[in-house]
């Protein structure tokens, strides 16, 4: 039941990061690398205000705000600069590790007994602190994006997603669309930064990496178990995957894996978890074909008694 | 009204891989002026320049020389995106046109605002622009007025073509062009899209630049006829005379045409000895 419940409350925090990475990942059909940046930004962000006895939801907000600025440069040097979508990313994420370290002044801040945004339901246990905040910002999150990708500026937004050259016939500002969302993307990143690092009592320097594998895992995970969807259930899927595969990281400790061996583990899952639709492509190829031997057998045996009568 | 001039393009060149061995002279310089309400078939072989003076309209092909004039508008230097607010567009490829994952009341909804500012305080598909959006396709005769929500990648190539066809005319474009649009269908569907171009053309009273590979074609639609080749402009017919025009003729026409063609080659290939 302990594990049930801090799955879920770790759960609900990585699927804010999930639905960030969602955008860019399967609406600009881009893997961008800049989550691995603006997830310890938004961190560096919420834990040094809050050190300083800021106010955490405002201090949450900055480090939204930063991951946002964060997905500005990468949109722009995506789209006006024209440089690959992989490099860009990898370009912010170099940059930001020295922002990171400014922003904090140090490789790792502890949050021991500050207020966080998690402290307004103090009379409850801290996992379940987690999972009450969680659940209100994912649900408001949701409702937003639903209402975002809905408006004539969403809806622009999708289409350059699908067929760029067909948007831009359109009169749809092309570049603009792919700018609004990796700053979408990355100010989600960076909330759940900013939220685990005061769910974990602590901000450091390199808790951005490997992230975008567990993100991609979560989104793969819901897809895996349902296939297409609209935005909205979409999303939901996504939480559920987050959360499935908190569980079975949980397990995976639980069961004594060293985890220092954890991100090799991460890497190995989220590989099995792509190759998914090939598999069962394959899979349903071998039942085409083994059904269809068994059927040419049957003509070569009718064939054979054709034969025979004559 | 008619007689005014919609389109100038003035003294359009277009080369590619300029400055290398394998520079291509694409268009040599384009003189052309096309009026309100004409619909101009435009054919030539592979390679004669029509995709690439359609493009250079457009605007996906930044132009290296010479003037492009829309209804007054300079607007030579001016993006796909910009453009659009004036020209609509039906590429050859179905899938081209349309964003697959969106809807047909998505796709719809996106071409009636073509041009214009994407708005973060309105939805994209309002329930209103739904009947406008049915009453549309409805002219299509192709049951498609009850798909509204259906994901426009899973109907076929023809369904999608007419779709766009009609998406092009939803908010009345000062040129309408068409690229081969109907080269990746089977003839029968072809038929039926070629039909409906001609209808929406007459009934909207559209201007409009279509290129065919098919002389049939190009002799049956529009109202004028211009023939590329090597990246001129070699025949030019219009009215009565392009009426009746035979397919015979016609190929007599461009043979004479690319006659000439040879003959130049063949003097500068001289010169060069």
């Amino acid at each position: 039941m302990d594990i049930l419940l801090s799955s879920i409350s770790q759960g609900l925090i990585w699927s804010i990061m999930a639905i960030g990475v969602y955008l860019t990942f399967r609406i600009l059909d881009i893997a961008d690398m800049t989550a691995e940046g603006a997830f310890p930004l938004g961190a560096a962000f919420a834990a040094s205000l809050i050190a300083n006895h800021a106010n955490p939801w405002l201090a949450t907000l900055v480090g939204m705000l930063g991951g946002m600025a964060a997905g500005l440069v990468s949109g722009l040097l995506y789209t006006r600069l024209r440089i690959p979508a992989l490099l860009t990313g990898i370009l912010t994420l170099t940059g930001l590790y020295s922002i990171n370290l400014r922003i904090m002044g140090k490789a790792n801040i502890a949050l021991l007994n500050q207020t966080t945004v998690f402290s307004a339901f103090a009379q409850f246990s801290s996992t379940m602190q987690v999972i009450i905040v969680g659940a209100l910002l994912v649900a408001v999150i949701m409702v937003l994006l639903v209402l975002f990708f809905n408006t004539e500026m969403g809806l622009a937004a999708r289409a350059v997603g699908d067929n760029p050259d067909m948007s831009a016939a359109n009169g749809v500002h092309v570049a603009n669309m792919q700018i609004v969302i990796y700053m979408i993307s990355n100010g989600l990143i960076a909330l759940a930064g900013a939220l685990m690092a005061q769910s974990n009592g602590y901000a450091d320097i390199s808790m951005g990496v490997g992230t975008i594998v567990i993100a991609l895992a979560a989104i793969i995970i819901g897809e895996v178990l349902v296939r297409n969807l609209t935005l909205g259930k979409r999303i939901l899927t996504i939480i559920i995957g987050a959360i499935i595969y908190r569980l079975i990281i949980a397990l995976v400790l639980w069961a004594g894996v060293d985890p220092n061996d954890l991100r090799l583990f991460y890497a190995a899952l989220l590989t099995v978890l792509l190759a998914v639709p090939l598999m069962r492509q394959l899979t349903k190829q071998y039942n085409r074909r083994r059904a269809n031997r068994i059927h040419i057998k049957s003509l070569n045996a009718q064939a054979a008694k054709e034969d025979k009568a004559k | 009204m008619k007689n005014t001039p919609v389109l100038t393009i003035r003294d359009l060149h277009q080369y590619f891989e300029q400055g290398t061995i394998n520079e291509t002279h694409a268009l040599q310089g384009i003189n052309l002026t096309i009026t309100e309400g004409e619909f101009v078939t435009i054919i030539g072989g592979n390679g004669a320049g029509k995709s690439t003076l359609l493009n250079s309209i457009a605007g996906t092909l930044p132009i290296d020389t010479g003037q492009i004039v829309l209804d007054g508008k300079d607007i030579t230097y001016d993006s796909v995106t910009k453009r659009a607010r004036w020209i609509a567009r039906v590429f050859q490829d179905p899938k081209m046109g349309t964003a697959q994952r969106l809807s047909v009341a998505e796709n719809m909804a996106l071409a009636a605002k073509r041009g214009e500012h994407h708005s973060l305080f309105r939805f994209g598909t309002p329930r209103s622009a739904r009947p406008r959006f049915q009453a549309a396709l409805k002219r299509l005769n192709l049951g498609l007025e009850d798909r509204l929500d259906t994901e426009i990648g899973l109907l076929s190539g023809g369904q999608r073509q007419a779709i766009t066809l009609l998406m092009a005319t939803l908010q009345k474009p000062e040129m309408l062009l068409l690229d081969e649009h109907t080269a990746a269908l089977d003839p029968k569907t072809s038929a039926t899209v070629l039909h409906l171009t001609e209808q929406l053309v007459n009934e909207e009273d559209l201007t409009a630049l279509m290129i065919t590979h098919n002389m049939q074609d190009a002799i049956k639609y529009g109202n004028r006829l211009l023939m590329l080749d090597h990246g001129k402009i070699v025949v030019d017919i219009a009215g009565e005379e392009k009426k009746h025009l035979t397919v015979p003729q016609l190929l007599d026409l461009f043979n004479k045409a690319s006659q000439e063609e040879l003959t130049d080659d063949e003097l500068l290939l001289s010169a060069d000895k």
